[in-house]
């Protein structure tokens, strides 16, 4: 019976780890300098991510050197050249959560779940991006240099 | 009148009637004039316009008794006098205090006249009612009532136009006022005008009504759809239509 309690309480805890809030991170001046996940970004899957029109949805609104891609966006900046605009910190912070250096941004925040308001039943805290795949995300934007 | 007349009437219609709303500071824009010859052509010829094929069901079941009173639209109203209507509405019916749209009127008269079941939502015979009576305002510019009441249930709806919701954290306001003729992946964003409702959408083929494009554009934005029956759409029809006013109505509207 105690041990069924325990086990309970122990589920309980894990059910809260994977619900709450994804990996914390520290916003320094206008960027995230550390990592938001443990592994090393890969560039590789990182342009994927940027490429699939469902996973990053990037090129809806951007264009980017990614030629295969035909139909890409003009509502937000060329990517080509993110990685000589900005440094690794202040493009991880663009992703996580733009309105953190603009509030206006039209920008979706890949990696934030709070104050956000009439999100579809199937995406409630959930972040748009995993922080392994911001990783991903950051590692490829670093290498489009001019 | 022969159709090719008809046709070259229409697009002069058309033409003049965005000639003059271009001609001053007005940069409002049916989403017809977004998108390429080719639909236009075939929203301007009906024997290509696959929207009239509903007209044509509609303009049948017009005349076709139903429902336990055993009454047709017809026995009550003469279709000559839809003319106007669907430029309109929506509007609160006699003895109500809040507005309904178009095809809530039409539910009304189904329920309370021909004493019937009210059509379920995006009903093909629905949509086919609701596309004869609006292609009775063809090329009638929008022209909302004056009516009072009516201002708070549009002030609602341009807030909700202008409210970010959904995981990606968007609003109508953000694509259709701020963003509007730039493209996303590829497709021109259209200025988002309700002129062209129930339209014949080719992403859908089939005609939709303007809830259904409102819910596609929410389930884009990952946002939660209202119910069907909710009055947002209502508020939200109310404000784009007063946002479209003096827009020619484009009934039955082809888009991409």
């Amino acid at each position: 019976m105690r041990g069924a309690r325990f086990l309970a309480v122990l589920l309980g805890a894990l059910g809260a780890a994977t619900t709450a809030h994804a990996e914390p991170y520290v916003v320094v001046q206008d960027g995230i300098p550390k990592p938001i996940a443990a592994e090393r970004g890969d560039p590789g899957r990182g342009r994927a991510i940027v490429a699939n029109r469902s996973v990053g949805l990037c090129l809806l609104c951007h264009s980017g050197p990614i030629p295969e891609e035909r139909f890409q966006g003009n509502l937000a900046p060329s990517l080509a050249g993110a990685g000589s605009r900005s440094s690794e910190s202040q493009l991880r912070l663009r992703i996580v959560d733009a309105a953190r250096i603009n509030p206006d941004t039209i920008m979706p925040p890949y990696f934030r779940t709070d104050g956000l308001r009439n999100v579809a039943q199937p995406f409630v805290g959930k972040t748009i991006l995993t922080a392994q795949q911001v990783e991903d995300v950051v590692a490829y934007l670093v290498t489009l240099k001019d | 009148m022969t159709s090719r007349a008809a046709i070259a009437l229409l697009i002069a219609a058309f033409a003049a009637s965005y000639a003059l709303a271009q001609g001053s500071d007005d940069k409002r824009r049916s989403g017809y004039q977004d998108m390429g010859e080719a639909l236009q052509k075939m929203q301007d010829d009906d024997s290509a316009n696959p929207g009239m094929l509903f007209v044509q069901l509609g303009r049948q079941l017009w005349d076709k008794k139903a429902g336990s009173a055993d009454k047709a639209c017809a026995d009550c109203h003469a279709i000559a006098v839809m003319k106007g209507v669907a430029a309109r509405y929506p509007a609160i019916p006699q003895g109500a205090d809040t507005p309904i749209d178009l095809e809530g009127r039409i539910n009304l008269c189904r329920t309370e006249q021909q004493r019937g079941a009210p059509f379920p939502p995006e009903d093909q015979e629905l949509l086919a009612l609701e596309a004869w009576v609006a292609y009775q305002s063809r090329g009638e510019p929008i022209a909302p009532p004056d009516d009072p009441r009516l201002a708070p249930f549009r002030a609602q709806g341009e807030a909700l136009f202008r409210l970010r919701r959904g995981q990606l954290d968007l609003s109508c306001a953000i694509c259709h006022d701020d963003n509007a003729g730039k493209k996303l992946a590829g497709a021109t964003i259209p200025q988002g005008h309700p002129n062209g409702y129930p339209v014949y959408r080719l992403e859908w083929q089939t005609l939709g009504s303007l809830k259904r494009r409102l819910r596609n554009c929410l389930f884009g934005i990952r946002a939660e759809t209202p119910a069907w029956s909710a009055p947002d759409y209502v508020a939200l029809e109310l404000y784009l239509m007063q946002r479209a006013r003096g827009l020619p109505i484009e009934v039955p509207a082809v888009r991409p």
